[in-house]
């Protein structure tokens, strides 16, 4: 008997396995990813997910036998008061009948199992990318990074490839019969018991002898490894394109921004927010709030804090303009830009806030996003102040957007709509 | 069990529940000295695997097997199990244990020392003597060559995922999954028993020989217009099977051989899943022997251990709980009904072989009197673990007084019919019918739908038929008939058509076709 400790083997040895079986089911999984994001809270939003899905492309099927045909025999255990020729009626169809373990009940059933949060977010954010995210400056760039490139035939000892060189070695002693040790040996062997032999077969023995000396020049000549074998790893500095971007979010915080809207807002800028996570190293976040004056405040007041007064968008945007100028230069940050709001402006700050997007923000900006939020029991509204006063831009800069959002479902299909792959013109 | 007493000599091998690999190998020297020293049982080596409970999700994914090929019906398993843990509806086996040479039982590290020890008794015993010995798993399966053919199936699968794509090989194995069970040559003659280790090697020879043949010269030539006899021998088969191998109820085998379209790393594929089935075959024949062989044999080492005085009394109260709900059998109108309890029925049946060997009444000389007053129950009981199945077993020595104990009764069900009927209790009238209708109940044979192929058009529509041999009127269930129809013509490469026929009067009850277009 003997007893082996396998606790320290490699762990999830069924990984490959799992991902198989996600590929399979992915149609499936996708929708009920999508499903699950509706209903869920912002806070909870990247984290795992037990997903629901109708296994319908997960069927095994095999030929089994129907249950509902024919007749059959069965025994059960546990008679408390029948005698023969009673009769049981049968249970409902659908009821599941108390007789025989379905072998082969599993068929329509969904099929429920959970998700980690890793794979979550790549099936939340698939074919989901960044818009202009070729523009990020790689003559800025200020970090390198080492990168394999080949094999070269110099270089110092400690990138010596010895797969490689003894490759080659052993093709060129192959290609140029350099004797091996082996056959040196036997020769010598058979050089001995010649010697040995009473009396000595002189002309064998000088022959034995020529090939031995043969055989130690071409060992001399040709030699084990030669510096023509000789393969190194090579390693190219590639310049690493910079990681870093900033999100501003911008938000109304007049009394017209009731809570219910606020919260859609808020919805939008977690995702904005995971999804950026996923595409840069760091991600910073800048609140921007504003009523008729404009502020950098923290998270915390940013969603919870209250504030009255009028609206003049103008303000953050001067605000914004301001950080980005203090902070984050340009040409080392990438800068996106959300703004919410309910539509509300003074209608004599829509050209000022168009100027300064169209001569300074927008050309510094890799994506501005516009989401309008409204409650949808108003109806079919008009088109706000904003909105009209944004439409102009459309067109103009690519990298400029805009939405409506009215119900939290809407916030992820809106959402995908602004950054999915193929881009439809707003 | 003849408890004679408690002659308590000797200390208990552990008082606490932590265990340690000395405390193992103490106890599994325990276990043997009563399993091969008293009871005389004949085991392959053993070799214990201390594992994680992730582990063990691992290999409950890949059907318990160490090693084993990658599909994405083993993630589903593995997901689905997982959730179950994870939510605590399911408690995980104690044990796993593999029919192999060296024999391997894995044992979780979380279990204490108590269930370690049944674990021992039960598996490293009771199984691996039961899969020795049994004629079933002499016949079926080679216990040498198993773990070497495991790996030499993942390997195959792997390379074939490279070379054809994931995707290819997928709906291959898809296909072959679900054939599985008609992938078997049931009749002895048709066992050629050809050992996996061969199996593996033929298979290596095989692509060897191509790979070292192979020269891309001979693309170029062109073909002859007639045959020549060059002896290729692993060409595709063109001309049609001799009618005499036909009916065939070797699904997979058939397809294998002669299916028309396949390519040779297909082919492969088939034969190791084919190879698989038959691996598992004797295992789907003997569930209630084999636990109740290992039930019995724990039982008895346990009660032994404690007896010698090797085990504290709060062990075997431990012991005694899990035993006892291993072996509950819920009544048909419990709520925890799920089917007879393999477990509880296996060591009913041999607890009571027990009993009428040693105290036999009248009525057990009239059963079986094989084994009625014989005096030696451990002959008797490793007689019957090696000669029977689970069938054949039931038939001969379910007597009536495990009849009673469980209070069978018999039911016959018409499909038209609203209700019901009981057709036999636990009477005298009913003794034998209830143990006959359990014994079908059992049979691997009756229970699997009898499927043939009877024809195959080679020449010229290439159709494929097959045939449902229908028992009792049972037919086919449709949805799950066409999907399983839609691999087989898959694999086939051109249309299927499988007819449902009465066994008695010959009558086509129903007939399913499934277009494959070439």
């Amino acid at each position: 008997m003997q007893i082996v400790d396998r606790r320290l083997n490699p762990k999830s040895k069924s990984l490959g396995n799992r991902q198989r079986f996600l590929r399979r089911a992915k149609a499936e999984i996708k929708e009920a990813v999508r499903e699950a994001v509706k209903s869920r809270k912002v806070a909870d939003l990247a984290s795992g997910e037990d997903v629901k899905i109708s296994s319908k492309s997960l069927r095994e099927p095999t030929f089994s036998l129907d249950s509902k045909s024919g007749s059959r025999d069965f025994v059960l255990p546990g008679n408390s008061d029948f005698v023969v020729g009673d009769a049981i009626p049968k249970p409902p169809p659908g009821g599941g009948r108390g007789s025989k373990g379905s072998k082969d009940g599993s068929g329509e059933d969904d099929f429920v199992f959970s998700l980690t949060r890793e794979e979550f977010l790549d099936i939340f954010f698939e074919d989901l990318k960044l818009p202009n995210l070729v523009k990020a400056k790689l003559k800025n760039v200020k970090s390198k990074e080492l990168t394999r490139a080949g094999f070269s035939s110099d270089g110092p000892p400690s990138k010596l490839n010895h797969v490689r060189t003894m490759r080659n070695s052993l093709a060129r002693r192959i290609a140029l019969h350099r004797p091996s040790l082996k056959t040196l040996e036997a020769l010598e062997a058979e050089i001995a018991t010649a010697e040995a032999e009473t009396p000595p077969d002189e002309e064998r023995l000088a022959e034995l002898r020529a090939r031995h000396k043969r055989t130690l020049y071409l060992r001399k000549t040709v030699a084990y490894l030669d510096p023509l074998d000789l393969k190194f790893n090579r390693h190219e500095r590639r310049p690493k394109p910079s990681t870093q971007a900033v999100m501003f979010c911008l938000m109304d915080v007049s009394a017209s921004m009731t809570e219910r809207l606020k919260d859609l807002a808020k919805r939008f800028f977690m995702l904005l927010n995971i999804f950026l996570q996923r595409h840069y190293r760091e991600v910073q976040v800048v609140f921007i709030r504003h009523t008729n004056v404009a502020a950098e405040v923290d998270e915390e007041t940013f969603f919870s804090g209250r504030e009255t007064g009028g609206t003049v968008i103008s303000t953050a945007l001067v605000e914004m303009q301001r950080v980005i100028n203090e902070r984050y230069p340009v040409s080392d940050w990438n800068i996106y830009a959300a703004q919410a709001s309910d539509g509300h402006n003074f209608s004599d700050d829509m050209d000022e806030c168009l100027d300064i997007l169209q001569m300074n923000l927008l050309s510094q900006c890799q994506y501005f996003a516009y989401i309008e939020v409204g409650s949808s029991d108003e109806g079919p509204y008009p088109p706000s102040e904003v909105w009209e006063g944004y439409e102009e831009l459309i067109g103009q800069h690519s990298n400029f957007a805009m939405r409506r959002v009215s119900e939290a479902g809407d916030i992820y299909p809106v959402f995908r709509n602004l950054f999915s792959d193929e881009k439809k013109p707003a | 069990m003849q408890t004679t007493g408690k002659t308590a000599t000797s200390k208990p091998l552990f008082e606490s529940a932590d265990w340690t690999f000395d405390l193992v190998n103490k106890a599994y020297d325990a276990c043997a000295e009563i399993g091969l020293g008293e009871l005389g049982l004949d085991i392959y080596p053993n070799v214990i695997e201390v594992i994680t409970s992730e582990q063990m999700l691992d290999a409950y994914a890949s059907i318990g097997l160490p090693r084993m090929y990658r599909h994405w019906s083993f993630g589903k398993q593995f997901v689905r199990d997982e959730l179950h843990y994870r939510k605590g509806s399911r408690a995980l086996a104690y044990e796993l244990v593999i029919n192999s040479d060296p024999c391997i039982n894995y044992i979780m590290e979380e279990n204490s020392m108590t269930m370690h020890t049944l674990v021992l008794a039960h598996a490293a015993m009771g199984h691996n003597h039961f899969f020795k010995n049994n004629y079933l798993f002499q016949e079926w399966t080679r216990a040498d060559a198993i773990l070497d053919y495991l790996d030499f199936a993942k390997t195959y699968v792997s390379r074939c995922e490279e070379k054809h794509g994931v995707n290819a090989v997928e709906q291959v194995l898809d296909a072959a999954h679900a054939l599985m069970n008609q992938g078997i040559s049931r009749y002895p003659g048709a066992n050629k028993h050809v050992s996996l280790a061969r199996e593996r090697e033929r298979a290596l020879a095989r692509h060897l020989y191509e790979e070292q043949s192979f020269n891309d010269l001979w693309r170029t030539v062109p073909k002859p217009q007639q045959d020549v006899a060059d002896g290729e021998e692993g060409d595709k088969p063109t001309a049609p099977p001799p009618q005499a191998h036909l009916p065939e109820d070797n699904l997979l085998y058939f397809l294998e051989k002669t299916a028309p379209k396949l390519d040779d790393w297909e082919r492969e594929l088939l034969r190791i899943v084919r190879n698989l089935a038959t691996y598992f075959y004797p295992q789907r024949q003997t569930k209630v022997m084999n636990e109740g062989c290992a039930t019995w044999t724990h039982f008895y080492i346990m009660n032994r251990l404690y007896d010698k005085g090797l085990l504290s009394e709060g062990s075997m109260l431990e012991f005694l709980h899990s035993h006892s709900s291993v072996t509950m059998q819920p009544a048909w109108s419990d709520r925890r009904f799920s089917g007879m309890n393999p477990y509880a029925l296996g060591f009913a049946i041999m607890r009571d072989i027990e009993r009428m060997a040693n105290e036999p009444t009248d009525e057990d000389k009239e059963w079986c009197p094989d084994v009625a007053g014989c005096g030696d129950a451990v002959g008797a009981l490793k007689r019957v673990w090696a000669e029977y199945r689970d069938d054949s077993f039931i038939l001969q020595y379910m007597s009536p007084k495990v009849m009673r104990d469980f209070r069978l009764f018999g039911i016959h069900d018409e499909s038209q019919h609203p209700h019901v009927f009981v057709s036999s209790i636990h009477d005298e009238r009913g003794y034998r019918r209830v143990r006959k209708a359990l014994s079908e109940q059992y049979c691997v044979s009756t229970s699997d739908p009898d499927l043939q192929i009877i024809d195959a058009d080679l020449q010229g529509s290439r159709r494929l038929v097959v045939s449902h041999n229908v028992r009792n009127g049972v037919l086919l269930d449709r949805a799950n008939c066409e999907r399983t129809l839609y691999h087989l013509a898959r694999l086939w490469g051109y249309r299927v058509k499988l007819i449902e026929v009465d066994n008695e009067t010959g009558k086509i009850l129903k007939e399913h076709e499934n277009l494959r277009m070439p």
